[in-house]
């Protein structure tokens, strides 16, 4: 019998689902070229420097929210908020800080505001999108100056450590990260508060107060990217901060995330119309926008595969993630981002009573090792059978860093023993770090020492979800991604068109009416 | 052998009543002689005794994890214990999904809300949405359930109207806001308006939320109400035993079915 160092797989049925997805692709594609929402606007918004908050009795609202709401008023949505930014510019004879600071003190209502000569507002509209893009440069360029003067842990030629920190106060949070990456973490991720993806809004300011995690705010982010960058010169290793760029505020996010230095940010093609049930046009439309945010930023974009094998059987869910995979990956190509930027999500979740589950865990991290060769693949822990058992999730924890190491993953997203109980402690993340720290160095280089069967099990395993992906595929293709999307494909949901959060707030826009030169600037290939 | 001593339960670890435990923990110390003693005392504060410290390491700058074993001489009377039996027997989603499609025969329409002023729609997400909460998939996941989200700031009347056309099995109310008591208006509101409009027993009226508890709900006139912790198959178990006590009612009232099981 033979050996490789790889698993047989057709190469043929891989470029066959990768076909396949293009044409899915080129569905979503059509549906972005003739619509926007007031998601995609505020962050055009935000790219060129509209970061402040009005206060209304004490609550902090966004002037990007502000103004977009004053536009939407008045019908002016339609050409693009860029427009109306640029006419306003011109009516008041400010710049984008005079016109914020009046906005502020709610002397100015851009809805209403007289119009100027179409030419010369288009004329202005492109300066400033250009500003706005090479100021969007200049983050990159100065972010790339600090990773530079540290030691990158990729060339260590092991998956980088993913640890999450989230006890809602981002100063505790500082503490908690600090210390995780003294302990060896490589990836700081800041999770959420709860159910932040449903708010209309980014909040503002730094904050101290979440539900099972942190709000992510502009200044939130600071914070911690300050305190990485600190903490990163103490140990000599570049430390990438990740944080959430789903939900309502997706493109939003992307922009205060580049701006504040982050290096990856969780973004899945359908990851918001599953499980949060947000509109289906205003997910494909907002975050084609963030992809192209990330793609110009050098930002990693993290896929959410992990979803669906959290709420199907994962040992039959295979096909599900890896046809999602393709998806996001030419949902990511039509961004214009390089592979290399495109952190593939998948997890461990099969139940670890299967028999043989430890081969199969490794099948599945072998196969998406070797389908997406160039990306830096995310690769995360059991979490759904885990219970308040904290020695069996220890244990659990320790063969899924050996899986990680010996499948060449990009990223290791650690187990935490307490995961079933509580957002982990410092101790829990200490003692989850010490594990990988043992197993990965321990088992470097193990990828390169052995091979699997031809025809073993690991090998027929493999095959198998392929096979059943480039089927899943032609289905999906068959029916439109919309439609496979109602009919359950995908995690055993049903989301309609008009269905879910955030639908009043797509809109169509005409050619030749409607002005966003981000799209080209940040090379957009739709 | 020692007899166990069941009015004064102890921790078991290699002989009888030996009252053995281990524990960790951090303290915001850098490990040292000092921070080991530290621990010694604070270990033995809590009333412990035989307390050893098994390990001190350094966790990032400035703390310290302790991983500690210790014995107590404190038992519990367990004769004495009383425990009101609250949520039934613990299924599975796939259980309760089974016996769903096995003895209701047809998927429980569910319809749920948060009322009022109520923006917070997390508990009422984590119990409905796909997704679920803490491993514990969401009802939307069953196929015994058909589940119908309103969201949040849904006025009362509407929520009673949708459940009415949805002809509903039962009414899931969430109130996180519990400021000045509100969730307990709004909760008897719900009440109220059923009861006027002889809706009153037609639905499973199940209330939840971070101030809501068991006892108040059912004063309230709820079948139940959930709190922190509560998980989708529980409240999804609690509907579908609800369902079938009424399925049994009726079927015994109709004749179909004499006394008894």
């Amino acid at each position: 019998m033979a050996y490789a160092s790889t698993i047989p797989l057709s190469v043929k049925k891989i470029a066959r689902c990768r076909q396949i997805a293009k044409s899915i692709g080129s569905e979503v594609a059509s549906l972005v070229k003739v619509n926007s929402t007031v998601g995609t606007e505020r962050a055009v918004m935000r790219l060129l420097g509209f970061n402040d908050a009005t206060n209304d009795q004490d609550l902090l609202f966004p002037v990007a929210n502000f103004i977009c709401d004053q536009m939407k008023a008045e019908d002016r949505l339609h050409e693009g908020a860029l427009y109306w930014i640029a006419n306003a510019l011109i009516t008041t004879g400010t710049d984008i800080a005079g016109l914020q600071a009046r906005v502020v003190r709610r002397e100015i209502n851009v809805g209403t505001l007289a119009s100027q000569d179409s030419k010369k507002v288009k004329a202005l509209a492109n300066q400033l999108a250009k500003a706005a893009y090479q100021n969007l440069m200049r983050y990159r360029k100065d972010r790339v100056q600090i990773a530079k003067k540290l030691k990158d842990p990729v060339k260590d030629k092991r998956p980088l450590k993913y640890v999450i920190v989230a006890t809602g106060n981002i100063f505790e949070d500082v503490i908690q990260a600090r210390s995780a990456v003294m302990d060896g973490a490589d990836v700081i991720a800041v999770i959420r508060s709860t159910a932040q993806s449903l708010i209309d809004y980014v909040p503002q300011g730094t904050t101290t107060e979440g539900f099972g995690g942190t709000y992510a705010t502009q200044a939130n982010f600071r914070v911690m990217r300050q305190a990485l960058d600190e903490v990163g010169k103490q140990v000599n290793r570049y430390i990438r901060l990740t944080n959430y760029c789903s939900g309502l505020c997706m493109s939003e996010i992307a922009v205060l995330a580049a701006m504040e230095g982050l290096d990856c940010l969780l973004n899945d093609a359908m990851y918001g119309i599953l499980f949060r049930d947000i509109n289906m046009r205003r997910t494909f439309i907002d975050q084609h926008f963030s992809r192209l945010i990330c793609s110009k930023s050098g930002i990693w974009i993290m896929t959410g595969e992990d979803n669906y094998m959290k709420t199907t059987d994962a040992s039959e869910s295979g096909d599900q993630v890896l046809a999602s995979q393709f998806i996001n990956e030419v949902a990511a190509l039509n961004a214009g981002m390089p592979k290399g930027q495109m952190s593939i999500g998948h997890a461990m979740e099969m139940d670890p009573n299967y028999e043989g589950v430890i081969l199969m865990e490794i099948a599945r991290a072998q196969m998406t090792r070797q389908i997406f060769p160039e990306a830096p693949l995310k690769y995360m822990c059991n979490t759904k059978y885990k219970s308040g058992d904290i020695f069996t999730s220890h244990a659990i924890d320790t063969i899924f860093n050996l899986i990680g190491s010996m499948t060449n993953q990009g990223v290791v997203l650690l187990g935490m023993l307490t995961e079933a109980i509580h957002t982990p402690f410092l101790q829990d993340r200490s003692v989850s770090i010490r594990n990988a720290n043992y197993v990965l160095k321990g088992s470097l280089g193990l990828a390169n020492e052995f091979g699997y069967r031809s025809d073993g099990f690991i090998a027929g395993f493999a095959q198998k979800v392929l096979d059943d992906a480039v089927k899943l595929l032609e289905r999906i293709d068959r029916m439109g991604i919309y439609a496979a999307i109602e009919k359950r494909t995908f995690a055993d949901v049903s989301r309609t068109m008009d269905g879910g959060k955030g639908a009043n707030g797509v809109f169509e826009v005409e050619r030749g009416r409607y002005l966003n030169p981000f799209f080209e600037l940040l090379g957009s290939q739709i | 052998m020692k007899e166990i001593d069941f009015n004064s339960l102890k921790p078991y670890g290699d002989t009888t009543d030996d009252g053995a435990l281990q524990m960790s923990f951090t303290l915001p110390i850098e490990p040292s002689a000092k921070a080991r003693e530290a621990a010694t005392q604070l270990v033995r504060g809590w009333g412990f005794f035989d307390v050893k410290i098994a390990h001190m390491s350094k966790i990032g700058v400035n703390y310290c994890l302790f991983v500690v074993m210790a014995r107590t001489d404190k038992g519990v009377d367990y004769a004495r214990i009383e425990v009101p039996d609250l949520g039934g027997e613990k299924r599975t989603y796939k259980e309760i999904d089974r016996l769903i499609l096995a003895n209701v025969k047809r998927p429980i329409r569910i319809v749920g809300a948060c009322t009022g002023f109520d923006a917070h729609t997390v508990g009422l997400d984590a119990i409905l949405n796909m997704k679920g909460f803490d491993g514990d998939i969401g009802l939307e996941r069953y196929r015994g359930f058909r589940v119908v989200n309103m969201g949040s700031q849904v006025p009362t009347e509407e929520l009673i109207d949708r459940a009415v056309k949805e002809k509903a099995d039962a009414i899931l109310l969430s109130k996180v806001v519990s400021q000045k008591d509100i969730h307990v208006a709004d909760m008897r509101d719900l009440i109220m308006r059923l009861s006027k409009r002889g809706l009153e027993g037609k639905f499973i009226i199940v209330a939840g939320g971070p101030r809501v508890t068991h006892k108040m709900a059912l004063e309230l006139g709820y079948d139940a109400g959930f709190t922190i912790g509560a998980r989708p198959s529980d409240v999804a178990n609690f509907v579908y035993e609800k369902m079938i006590e009424r399925i049994d009612k009726a079927e015994f009232k109709t004749g179909k079915k004499k006394s008894g099981k």
